[in-house]
């Protein structure tokens, strides 16, 4: 929505200190909350251990900046596979739980089959299902099925928690789309495969873009079965990796902790950013819906 | 393809819907069962169990922890949905305000919800630091303390500690939600409301709130759904403790289900977190239907 149509017509009205006190110095507050931890990452990698660990020093800043955190993180420990299954296990849970939804979607939606509508409700239930509440049971089947301490223990079970969210995004893009072109493509003798391949999903190219972004930040970020279902340190995914491996004893390595917390933090925030309106709208769209 | 037998609506739904249905029956619908079957018995880590009937519940509110677990849950779900309505909503009318810079601000304000909680948590283990604290050497610098605190070290800090790193990380979420409820709202009410000489404060209470409450009620659902379920934060943080002060339901299960081994008993413990979701479920089921309902949408 642009400026212009924004809910604050009066607002010249305001005087510029008024505006200062109920505007500006609340936003500053806000923001530096919020940014703070992050900016407080990028302080605490960067500082070597004498200056991290000395109570004199003025902590917002550093005197010395030194890479050897990332060095010990990169060549001294196995961040960089943390790092190289954390990525392969977003995209493939990601281009999975898309690839069903897309299916599901379409036909909750479009062909509107017997019992559509409730198998639309219970995919809604199925995403207020928490993973925290499933870990336990899960366990054992991932055990049952020989997937423990394997990367595809995650792969096929992170679209549980995706392929609600994904169809029902993707639920809501479909519906916008006019069913005149459905019914022109059936008339000239389409099947139903050609017309969700050729029409409906070129027409839903930013629902499919703000649910795969979405979907790949749900599984970067995920904990739970992460910790639960992987023992092994090499296949470990990145959060968790650094938890429970960074960690020897009672030393903490902040630096390093940091560094990691960093380079984890900086693939999806960089994503992020080149898909902003995507990612807002996934986001807003699965609550609106 | 062109067969009659793929032109079935039914035949047809069925076959798209089958790779989300196997999925989903297989990793969701089957554990939830097979959990609330745990739930019900002793079965241990390498050991299937045997069904013994309500005994799990019985042991869990005779246990001290698991009821202080719950009183947690209860406290941090409370404060931390209060709070990060009432700073989501304050925050999403500065962002639907006349702002230099707009969409960069609203941007970078959802970055503590995109990042891994479990790797912003290590930020803020390091931030609540007993000797190295930041916020410590900030006031003591000030003269305010004399001694630094240990945010995690004492049963009610940490309580709250924990609660205020939960509502750094939900309030983006709820203001940009809340946000995009307020852009719906059609700025003609805020232009005859002001000329009916309405002041902000009644314009708030009248027009924003009123035409806002459905939103607010999907999206309080999400947020009470995640913060009641909770489990990394509490996990880097402190791990429930100290004195099981942090313990949340998630993490107490967790604990004793999968390190301790205690598989029933771990899943007797998730299974008592369902009475309260669904509560929250249905919640949000009204609230969609009288959404639905002030549009003139009838049954959907």
């Amino acid at each position: 929505m642009s400026d212009k149509t924004d809910a604050a017509g009066m607002e010249y009205l305001q005087s510029l200190p008024r505006r200062w006190v109920t505007l500006y110095i609340p936003l500053g507050v806000f923001m530096f909350v919020l940014l703070f931890p992050f900016y407080w990452m990028v302080m605490t990698s960067f500082k070597s251990n004498e200056e991290l660990m000395s109570k004199a020093a003025n902590p917002f800043w550093i005197v010395k900046p030194t890479l050897d955190h990332f060095e010990k993180l990169l060549f001294r420990t196995e961040y960089p596979q943390w790092l190289w299954n954390t990525i392969l296990i977003s995209v493939l849970s990601t281009f999975i739980s898309l690839f069903a939804a897309v299916l599901a979607a379409y036909a909750i939606e479009r062909l509107r089959f017997r019992g559509s509508r409730q198998v639309g409700l219970s995919i809604f239930f199925a995403y207020l299902v928490p993973p925290s509440i499933l870990f336990i049971p899960l366990a054992l089947i991932v055990f049952k099925l020989g997937l423990f301490d394997s990367v595809w223990a995650l792969i096929l079970t992170y679209p549980t928690f995706l392929i609600p969210f994904c169809t029902w995004l993707l639920m809501g893009y479909f519906r916008t789309i006019p069913y005149e072109l459905e019914e022109c493509a059936l008339i000239d003798g389409a099947t139903r495969w050609q017309i969700l391949v050729k029409i409906m999903l070129p027409l839903a190219v930013p629902g499919l873009i703000s649910a795969g972004i979405f979907a790949f930040t749900l599984s970067w970020n995920e904990f739970i079965y992460a910790l639960t279902f992987i023992s092994s340190s090499e296949n470990k995914t990145v959060p968790v990796g650094v938890i429970t491996e960074l960690v020897e004893g009672d030393v903490y390595h902040w630096g390093a902790l940091m560094a990691g917390a960093l380079l984890g933090s900086l693939p999806v925030a960089i994503l992020y950013s080149f898909f902003v309106e995507y990612y807002v709208s996934g986001m807003t769209g699965a609550v609106k819906e | 393809m062109n067969s009659s037998f793929f032109d079935n609506k039914n035949t047809l739904g069925l076959l798209f819907m089958l790779p989300a249905g196997v999925l989903l029956l297989l990793f969701l619908t089957y554990p939830l069962g097979l959990g609330t079957w745990l739930g019900f018995t002793d079965a241990k880590i390498g050991r299937a169990g045997e069904w013994i009937g309500i005994e799990n519940f019985q042991f869990l509110i005779g246990d001290s922890v698991a009821r202080l677990s719950l009183f947690n849950t209860l406290f941090y779900t409370t404060v931390a949905s209060v709070l990060k309505f009432v700073l989501g909503l304050w925050l999403a009318l500065i962002l639907n305000r006349r702002l230099p810079f707009k969409s960069f601000i609203r941007a970078i304000v959802l970055l503590p919800f995109i990042v891994p909680t479990a790797l912003s948590a290590i930020a803020f283990w390091w931030i609540y630091d007993s000797q190295f604290s930041v916020v410590s050497w900030t006031l003591s610098k000030m003269g305010l303390i004399d001694r630094y605190i240990d945010f995690l070290g004492e049963p009610w800090l940490a309580r709250l500690s924990v609660t205020a790193a939960n509502i750094w990380r939900g309030v983006p979420f709820v203001a940009i939600s809340l946000l995009a409820g307020l852009q719906t709202i059609p700025p003609s009410l805020y232009e005859a409301s002001s000329i009916d000489g309405a002041t902000p404060w009644q314009q708030f209470w009248n027009v924003t709130l009123p035409l806002l409450t459905p939103i607010i009620a999907v999206v309080m659902t999400f947020s009470v759904l995640f913060t009641f379920t909770d489990f990394q934060l509490i996990y880097v943080l402190t791990r429930g403790g100290p004195l099981n002060a942090t313990h949340l339901m998630a993490t107490l299960a967790f604990q004793r289900g999968i390190p301790g081994g205690a598989l029933g008993e771990g899943a007797a413990l998730a299974m008592l977190m369902v009475p309260f979701l669904l509560a929250a479920i249905m919640f949000s089921y009204f609230g969609l239907q009288r959404r639905a309902w002030q549009q003139g949408g009838g049954d959907k």
